[in-house]
């Protein structure tokens, strides 16, 4: 019935693609700044833990704590929980832009803590070498570190971003923006379940396609 | 050119504690291969370690060229650390960097010039005969091959003196070989020192010049290998040396007759070339025979060890013994039946 109906798709076509356009968006920008964020985290995390190459027990202590403590707030809290820094960063806490915020805060310790992880993977003895040649800890963290842990991060990385997208579902049920938000919406709150259907769809080929696309770049980045 | 004065390092591990190394005191000279050797547990990667300043010691002092580098700490220590080229056993290879960058590496972190790296490494890859594989990465290569760039990489920033840690421990006894020929080949040709630590006699024997043995965290004996390796002072020098077969003297001292007597001849350098065997049975009414024996290279030069019975009148024995001391033979009765 609906098949020929040229309005009918059109009409679906064009929810589709806002909702996908607003999650790429949401996910996009969230993903960039959390992985940047992270890494930053998560090389600090590594490089002040006792026995690191810039040993601060102290700093250590206090971050990772704080990482902790993002890690444990439910996310459906945190972004109720982040709407005033929503409003002060972005003017508003409804709609895709604002969800970035609470999005990026959220995946930062978790990115945070794969990194580190990532990192304690490499063996001491190639950092002992750049300690021997006279490396700075900036030198070891920008020619040792990154270059040699460069697959696992990305495969870090790719599992952070499918995580965002289910996340950024998450923020549709409260005004997010994004595919959740049309689901929620259309879907379910007006019985769309065609719509519903689609989404589901589009979602799973988009963690699809990005869990492969990771796959391949982190597979071209292992030289080991 | 280093000069290791009363270093000592306690490892501690809540309330236990190792004395890893005890008031340990030893100098280098420039342009030496000088061997560490010791069981397990010894103490002797610790000082390398400590030497290398990658583990702090809690005394003593570490004179590289008359700077005490233990004093050093941040940019003085960085660039102190640049006179120093490390060999791990297990290479501690950039896994995701290529041969030529691993061999770089060293030079990146001084922030050479692109076109004197090109050169320098180059240089480098030729001088361990790894043209070839340039720009492979390690994952591709051999355990030798893996040595070879470890090795390269130690001296990219023209060190003054290179501790090899176990450099050919994880290796097969060939490939052993080829890496330390590579070794000596490189100390005659650039005359930068070398330290070697090992547990293997036959690396001390084939490289080195000077040992010195460790146990418990001290040096127990040191000097020249020759010395060290005929005449050792301590039973745990005695034993490495043992290993090698030949100096095994127990295995003879059985079913000695009257008029016989069996002694341990070694002998070092060109004494070892001489035809003192059949001298001694064409001057003297003796019999001989050989019950173990050999002949190596060691310390730079060759030495040897046999194990003879020797029977005849004792005078004529006492004869023999006086013509082997005077052409340069060591003796060493091991059991004589007559007294």
């Amino acid at each position: 019935m609906q098949v020929f109906d040229l309005e009918y798709w059109s009409q679906t076509i064009g929810i589709l693609m806002r909702g996908t356009a607003d999650t790429l968006y949401m996910v996009g920008f969230a993903s960039l700044f959390a992985v940047i964020a992270g890494l930053v985290l998560g090389i600090l995390l590594y490089i002040t833990n006792p026995g690191g190459i810039r040993a601060m027990p102290v700093l250590n202590r206090v971050l990772g704590v704080i990482v902790n403590i993002g890690r444990s707030i439910p996310f459906v809290i945190l972004i109720i929980a982040v709407f005033p820094l929503s409003k002060f960063i972005v003017g508003t806490t409804i709609g895709s832009t604002a969800s970035i915020v609470p999005l990026t805060i959220s995946a930062i310790p978790f990115v945070a803590r794969l990194v580190e992880a990532t990192l304690n993977e490499l063996g001491f003895g190639i950092i002992e070498v750049a300690i021997s040649a006279g490396a700075t800890p900036m030198q070891i963290v920008f020619k040792v570190l990154l270059p040699e842990s460069a697959s696992g991060l990305v495969s870090a990385f790719t599992i952070t971003v499918i995580n965002i997208i289910g996340y950024s579902a998450m923020a549709g049920t409260i005004g997010g923006g994004g595919l959740g938000d049309t689901a929620i919406r259309l879907g379910y709150q007006r019985f769309r379940t065609d719509i519903m259907i689609y989404i589901i769809i589009i979602l799973v080929i988009l963690v699809q396609v990005i869990q492969l696309l990771g796959q391949y770049i982190a597979r071209k980045l292992d030289k080991r | 050119m280093l000069s290791v004065r009363n270093l000592s390092k306690t490892y501690k591990n809540g309330a236990e504690r190792f004395q890893a190394l005890k008031n340990v005191s030893v100098d280098i000279e420039g342009g030496e291969i000088f061997g560490f050797i010791g069981l397990s547990g010894a103490g002797k990667t610790s000082l390398a370690r400590c030497i290398s300043m990658l583990e702090q010691s809690d005394g003593g002092e570490i004179l590289l060229d008359g700077v005490d580098m233990t004093k050093l700490t941040g940019q003085e220590l960085r660039d102190k650390r640049k006179k120093l080229g490390l060999v791990f056993q297990h290479f501690n290879l950039l896994m995701n960097a290529t041969v030529f960058d691993n061999i770089a590496f060293p030079l990146s972190i001084d922030k050479k010039s692109k076109p004197y790296i090109k050169d320098k490494v180059d240089g480098l890859l030729e001088l361990v005969g790894l043209t070839d594989k340039r720009d492979s990465y390690p994952s591709k290569l051999s355990g030798g091959q893996k040595q070879r760039v470890g090795i390269a990489r130690a001296l990219a920033a023209d060190p003054e003196l290179v501790i090899c840690d176990e450099a050919t421990s994880s290796l097969d006894p060939e490939t052993t070989r080829s890496i330390l020929e590579l070794i000596k080949r490189i100390n005659t040709k650039t005359g930068v020192t070398f330290i070697v630590i090992t547990h293997e006699m036959d690396v001390i024997k084939e490289l080195c010049s000077r040992v010195a043995v460790m146990e418990d965290g001290e040096i127990i004996e040191q000097g020249p290998v020759i010395d060290v390796l005929t005449r050792p002072k301590t039973d745990t020098a005695r034993r490495f040396f043992d290993k090698t077969g030949v100096y095994d003297t127990s295995a003879f001292i059985k079913e000695i007759k009257p008029g016989e007597i069996i002694v341990k001849a070694t002998f070092i350098g060109d004494s070892a070339l001489k035809p003192f065997i059949s001298d001694v049975i064409r001057s003297f009414d003796v019999n001989l025979s050989i019950l173990s024996g050999g002949i190596e290279p060691a310390g730079g030069t060759v030495v040897g060890a046999l194990i003879l019975k020797i029977s005849g009148s004792d005078g004529a024995l006492a004869s023999s013994m006086q013509y082997f001391k005077e052409n340069g033979v060591g003796i060493e009765v091991i059991n004589n039946a007559s007294l």
